[in-house]
C-alpha cells in the first residue's frame, strides 16, 4: 500500500497548553481511517494540521513524501467536510458543490456536467437549485460531501460530520459514507468521539487521548487486543483488574488463577487485566471460579447488564440469563476471554463499575449537545 | 481550539485605531488643554473656576450665574427623562406584545418623527406654542383664553420629551420583545399576579433597556441648546447655550471648561449608573 | 386591557404626529399665518425651489453624507475584522472604549472637541479659515464609524468561523475567501452600517454646527439659520418634502423586507 501522508513527531500547543505531544502517524492510499477519542484529545486538532488550518509547533507533515508544513490549504491536494458543513449561505446548493471548479475557471459546460455528476453520487439532484440553509440536516451533509469530492483530491477530511444528525440517519450516512469511499477510492479520514461509528465503519483506528496516539490498528484488534486501560475503557465495556502473571499462559486476579493465551510477560509482573461483560459467564455459586453478589440488574432490551461485587470490585456482566438482586451468582471465565494489558498510566482508573450509572454515562457524553442543527 | 484566521494582518485594524487616537482620543486631550490654558495658552485655573464662582444678578437678586444655568439643565433633564420613561415604558410594553404586523406598523410610526431632523421637531412645537400659535388660537376659539408657554421650563419640557421619547421606546422595546413569553408563563404558574409579574420578572429584565433609554434621553437633553433657544427664554437658559454662546463669543477656553466639567459629571453618572443596574440586574457587579 | 392600550398608544402616537401634521396643512397656507388657514397654494413650495442657498445646502449633505459613509463603511469594516483577530485584552479594551466615547459624549462635547483640535492645528499651520468641507468630513467620519463597527462586528461573530476556511479548502486564496464567502455572510451587516451612517450624516446638526466652515453649508445648519429669525412658512414646505421623502424610504424598506421574507419562504 502506498503512504500519502506522514505525520512525523507533530507536536502542538495553544496558549502553553499541550494539544498534541509528539504525534507519528502513517495514512495510506484508499484507507478510511478513523482518528477517534473523546473531546480534547486533539483529534480535530491532528485533521486541522492535515487540512493546512494549523501549523504544527514541532514536527513534519508530509504528502506522497514531500514535506508541506508551509503549503496554504488552498493548495493542498485535500478537502475538508466541516463539523457544521460549513455550506455557505449565500450560495445555492449547485453553486456550493460547483464553487471548488468555479475558483479552477473550469468550463461551464464541464462544469455543468461535473457538478451533475456529483449531485447524482449523492442523490440530490433533484434539489440542485434550492437554498442550502433550507434543507435537512442529512441533505446537508450530502451537499458538503459533494463539494469537498468534486475537486477529486487525494483526501477526505471529515470532522466530525454526522454528529449533528439523528441517530437513524446517522446510520444511514455511515453505512454510504462507506460506501462513497469504497466507489472513489479516496482515503477518508473521518474525526468522532463516538466508538461504535469507529468501529463499524473505519479500515484504520487511531484512539486518542491527551495528545497522544493510545493504538493504532483495525477495529477487531483495537476491541480484542486493547493496548491499556484507556483504550480498554473507551472501546466497548470492559472490566479491568489488577492482577499478576505467574508464568506464561497463567494469570491471578480476584483471588483466582486463570488460565489465559498471553505469554511474554516476567514472571509475576504485574498487569492490567481486561473481561469484556459479554464474555462473563454465569453460572451456579459452587461451579464459579469467582463468586458474588449481584448489586443491580437493567433490562437493555437484547440483554441484561448485570453488577456484581465479587470482594468488592464491581463487575459489569451481560448476559441474557436473568438472575435477581442480592442472588448469590458464580462466574465464569475462558482462557480466550482473558485479555492481558502491560501496565501503563491509565492502570487503575478505569474499568470498575462500582459508581455505574446509565444517565451519568450519557450525560458525560461529550459532543452530544451539537444536536440543535439535527433539522 | 479554532485560531481566527483572516488574510490581512494587523494592518486592516491600522487606519481606524489611527483615526480614533487621532479623531477621537486627541480632541478629548484638546478640551482638557484648553479648558486649563489661557488665550495664551499658558496653565490656569480661571476657566473652571469662573463656572464655579461667576455671579451676576437677576431679578435684583445675585446668583452664582453658571451653577444656576447647569441645576436648570440638570433639572430640566431629568424632568423630561423621568417623563419619557413613564410615558414610553407601558407603550414599549403594548408594542412588545402586539401582533408582528401590528409591531411593525408601530415601530415604522415611532421612526418616521425620530428621521426627521430634530430641527424641524422643535421648530414644529414652536409654531404651535407661541402666544399667537395654533394651540392659543384653538383655546380662544373654545373660549378658554389664552396660556403663555413659549419661554417656560415647561415648554423646554414639552420639546425634550418630543424630541427624545422615541430614544426611550426603542431600547426597551427591543429587550422586551426579546424576553421569553415562557418566562412570564412560568412567573403565573408560580403564583405571581399581574402586577407581580410585572414588578418582579418584566421590569428586572427590561433594565438594561430602561438604561440605554434614559442615557439615550439624558445625555441629548442636558447638552441641547436648540430646543431651549426656540422654546425657553434666554440665551444663556441651559448648559448647552451657554457653552454654544462662548464658542459664538470665541471664548473657546470658557467653552471648553464647561464642556470640559459637563463630560466628567456626565462620565461619572453613567459609571454609577452602570453599576447600579448591574447590581440591581445581576445580584452584583459581575461585568 | 386591550381597549386602554389601544387608546394609550393612539394618545402617544397623536402627539408624535400632530406638530407634524400641522406643518404639513400650513405648508400649503396662503398666507404667512401660523394659526389662521386662508386657502390651499403652492406658493411657499415654489419659494423654496427658487430659494438656491437651501438647494446647494441638500447638495452639500448628500455629497458630504456620501462621502462619509463610503469612508466610515470600509474603514470601519475593515476595523471589525481586525478587532475580531485581535488577541491582546488590554488594545481590545481601549479600542471599545474609544468607539463607545462618540456614542455616549453629548454632541455638544464632541463637536466642540473635534473644533478646538481644528483650530488649534489650523492655528498652528497658519490657516485663516481652520474649518471646511474636509474638517466636517474627518468629523462626520467619526461619529459615524461607531454605528458601522457596531452592525459588523456581531455578523462577524455570528459567522462560522470555518466558512472562510471551506472556502480556503476548496481552492481559494486568503483574500479571495475573504471576499466570496466573508463579504457576501456579513453584508447585511455591512449595508445596515452604511445606511445608519448615511442617515447619521444627514441629520446631524450640532457636531456640523461646530465643525463647518463659513463656505460649507448643510441642511440642518441651514435650517438652523432659517429659523434662527423670522418665521417663514417656506421651512414648512421643506419639513413637508422631507417628511414624504422619509416616509417613501420607510416604506421601500418595508417591501423589499416582505420580498426578503417571502424568498426565504
Amino acid at each position: 500500500m502506498k503512504k500519502i501522508i506522514e505525520l512525523k513527531n507533530i507536536s502542538k500547543a495553544y496558549d502553553g497548553e499541550t494539544v498534541l505531544d509528539h504525534i507519528d502517524l502513517d495514512i495510506y492510499d484508499n484507507e478510511f481511517l478513523t482518528l477517534l477519542g473523546p473531546s480534547g484529545c486533539g483529534k480535530t486538532t491532528t485533521l486541522r494540521i492535515i487540512g493546512g488550518f494549523e501549523h504544527p509547533d514541532e514536527g513534519d507533515v508530509t504528502f506522497l513524501g514531500e514535506r508541506i508544513n508551509d503549503v496554504p490549504p488552498h493548495k493542498r491536494n485535500v478537502n475538508t467536510v466541516f463539523q457544521k458543513y460549513a455550506l455557505f449561505p449565500h450560495l445555492n446548493v449547485f453553486e456550493n458543490v460547483a464553487f471548488p471548479l468555479r475558483e479552477r475557471k473550469v468550463p461551464k459546460a464541464e462544469i455543468e456536467q461535473k457538478v451533475q455528476e456529483m449531485l447524482e453520487l449523492v442523490q440530490l439532484s433533484h434539489l440542485a437549485k434550492r437554498r442550502v440553509t433550507g434543507l435537512s440536516g442529512g441533505q446537508q451533509q450530502r451537499v458538503a460531501i459533494a463539494r469537498a469530492l468534486i475537486g477529486r483530491p487525494k483526501v477526505l477530511l471529515l470532522d466530525e460530520p454526522l454528529g449533528a444528525l439523528d441517530l437513524k440517519l446517522r446510520k444511514d450516512m455511515q453505512q454510504e459514507l462507506k460506501k462513497i469511499q469504497k466507489a472513489t477510492g479516496i482515503t477518508f479520514i473521518f474525526v468522532t468521539h463516538d466508538q461504535e461509528e469507529a468501529l463499524t465503519m473505519s479500515d484504520t483506528i487511531v484512539v486518542m487521548s491527551e495528545g497522544k496516539i493510545q493504538q493504532i490498528g483495525t477495529p477487531v484488534d483495537i476491541y480484542n487486543e486493547p493496548q491499556n486501560a484507556f483504550v480498554a475503557d473507551f472501546i466497548g465495556e470492559s472490566n479491568i483488574l489488577d492482577g499478576v502473571m505467574l508464568e506464561d499462559l497463567k494469570v491471578r486476579f480476584s483471588g483466582h488463577t486463570f488460565r489465559c493465551v498471553d505469554k511474554g510477560f516476567q514472571p509475576k509482573e504485574p498487569v492490567d487485566v481486561v473481561v469484556r461483560p459479554e464474555d462473563v459467564d454465569i453460572v451456579s455459586e459452587e461451579k464459579g471460579m469467582l463468586r458474588g453478589v449481584v448489586t443491580s440488574v437493567t433490562f437493555m432490551g437484547v440483554h441484561y447488564e448485570v453488577i456484581v461485587d465479587i470482594g468488592g470490585f464491581k463487575w459489569m456482566i451481560q448476559t441474557t440469563d436473568f438472575v435477581d438482586v442480592d442472588e448469590h451468582i458464580g462466574l465464569s471465565i475462558d482462557p480466550d476471554a482473558i485479555h492481558i494489558m502491560k501496565k501503563s498510566e491509565y492502570s487503575g482508573l478505569y474499568g470498575d463499575y462500582s459508581s455505574f450509572s446509565n444517565e451519568l454515562d450519557e450525560l458525560s457524553e461529550p459532543g452530544e449537545d451539537e444536536s440543535e442543527d439535527a433539522e | 481550539m479554532t485560531k481566527k484566521q483572516t488574510p490581512f494582518g494587523g494592518a486592516v485594524l491600522a487606519p481606524y485605531s489611527l483615526w480614533a487616537l487621532l479623531f477621537i482620543l486627541v480632541p478629548l486631550v484638546f478640551v482638557a488643554y484648553y479648558a486649563f490654558t489661557d488665550n495664551a495658552f499658558a496653565f490656569t485655573f480661571d476657566n473652571v473656576a469662573r463656572f464655579f464662582t461667576a455671579k451676576s444678578v437677576v431679578d435684583g437678586v445675585e446668583q452664582r450665574t453658571y451653577l444656576v444655568i447647569f441645576w436648570r439643565s440638570l433639572k430640566l433633564a431629568v424632568i423630561s427623562t423621568v417623563i419619557c420613561l413613564l410615558l414610553g415604558y407601558p407603550l414599549a410594553y403594548i408594542m412588545a406584545r402586539a401582533s408582528e404586523k401590528r409591531q411593525k406598523l408601530m415601530m415604522t410610526l415611532i421612526m418616521i418623527p425620530m428621521w426627521m431632523n430634530f430641527l424641524i421637531r422643535t421648530y414644529a412645537w414652536m409654531t404651535i406654542l407661541q402666544d399667537t400659535g395654533i394651540l392659543n388660537s384653538f383655546l380662544t376659539t373654545l373660549g378658554l383664553g389664552r396660556v403663555h408657554i413659549i419661554g417656560t421650563e415647561g415648554a423646554v419640557v414639552i420639546g425634550m420629551v418630543y424630541d427624545y421619547l422615541p430614544y426611550m421606546v426603542l431600547p426597551i422595546y427591543s429587550i422586551m420583545a426579546k424576553m421569553d413569553v415562557k418566562l412570564l408563563e412560568a412567573a403565573r404558574d408560580l403564583g405571581c399576579n399581574s402586577v407581580s409579574v410585572l414588578r418582579r420578572v418584566i421590569w428586572p429584565l427590561s433594565l438594561p433597556g430602561v438604561l440605554s433609554g434614559i442615557t439615550m434621553v439624558l445625555i441629548p437633553s442636558v447638552s441641547t441648546f436648540y430646543i431651549s433657544q426656540k422654546l425657553g427664554n434666554g440665551k444663556f437658559f441651559l448648559i448647552g447655550d451657554a457653552i454654544e454662546g462662548q464658542y459664538v463669543a470665541n471664548n473657546l477656553h470658557f467653552a471648553a471648561a464647561m464642556a470640559f466639567i459637563l463630560m466628567v459629571i456626565l462620565l461619572a453618572a453613567m459609571a454609577g449608573m452602570k453599576k447600579f443596574t448591574n447590581h440591581r440586574v445581576y445580584g452584583g457587579d459581575t461585568l | 386591557m386591550k381597549v386602554t392600550s389601544k387608546i394609550y398608544t393612539a394618545i402617544i402616537f397623536i402627539f408624535l404626529f400632530a406638530p407634524i401634521a400641522i406643518l404639513l396643512v400650513f405648508s400649503f397656507n396662503e398666507a404667512k399665518s401660523l394659526s389662521v388657514f386662508s386657502g390651499f397654494s403652492l406658493k411657499w413650495y415654489r419659494e423654496l425651489l427658487r430659494d438656491e442657498a437651501t438647494l446647494q445646502s441638500v447638495r452639500n449633505t448628500l455629497l458630504l453624507a456620501v462621502s462619509a459613509m463610503a469612508i466610515s463603511t470600509v474603514m470601519g469594516t475593515a476595523a471589525s475584522v481586525g478587532i475580531m483577530k485581535l488577541r491582546s485584552k488590554w488594545l481590545r479594551a481601549t479600542l471599545n472604549v474609544a468607539t463607545d466615547i462618540p456614542m455616549t459624549n453629548p454632541d455638544i462635547i464632541t463637536g466642540i472637541s473635534l473644533m478646538l483640535m481644528f483650530v488649534f492645528v489650523g492655528r498652528l499651520l497658519g490657516l485663516a479659515n481652520s474649518l471646511s468641507f474636509w474638517t466636517m468630513l474627518i468629523a462626520h467620519v467619526t461619529f459615524c464609524l461607531p454605528y458601522v463597527i457596531l452592525q459588523v462586528l456581531p455578523r462577524l461573530r455570528q459567522m462560522d468561523p470555518s466558512l472562510p476556511e471551506a472556502a480556503m479548502d476548496l481552492g481559494c486564496t486568503p483574500m479571495r475567501a475573504f471576499f466570496k464567502v466573508t463579504i457576501p455572510e456579513i453584508m447585511p451587516g455591512i449595508l445596515t452600517g452604511a445606511i445608519m451612517a448615511f442617515t447619521m450624516s444627514l441629520d446631524d446638526f450640532v457636531i456640523s454646527y461646530f465643525t463647518s466652515g463659513a463656505g460649507f453649508q448643510t441642511l440642518p445648519i441651514r435650517i438652523y439659520n432659517m429659523t434662527k429669525k423670522t418665521v417663514t412658512p417656506k421651512m414648512y414646505a421643506l419639513a413637508t418634502i422631507i417628511f414624504f421623502v422619509i416616509l417613501a424610504l420607510l416604506l421601500i424598506s418595508n417591501l423589499t423586507d416582505k420580498k426578503e421574507e417571502k424568498q426565504k419562504q
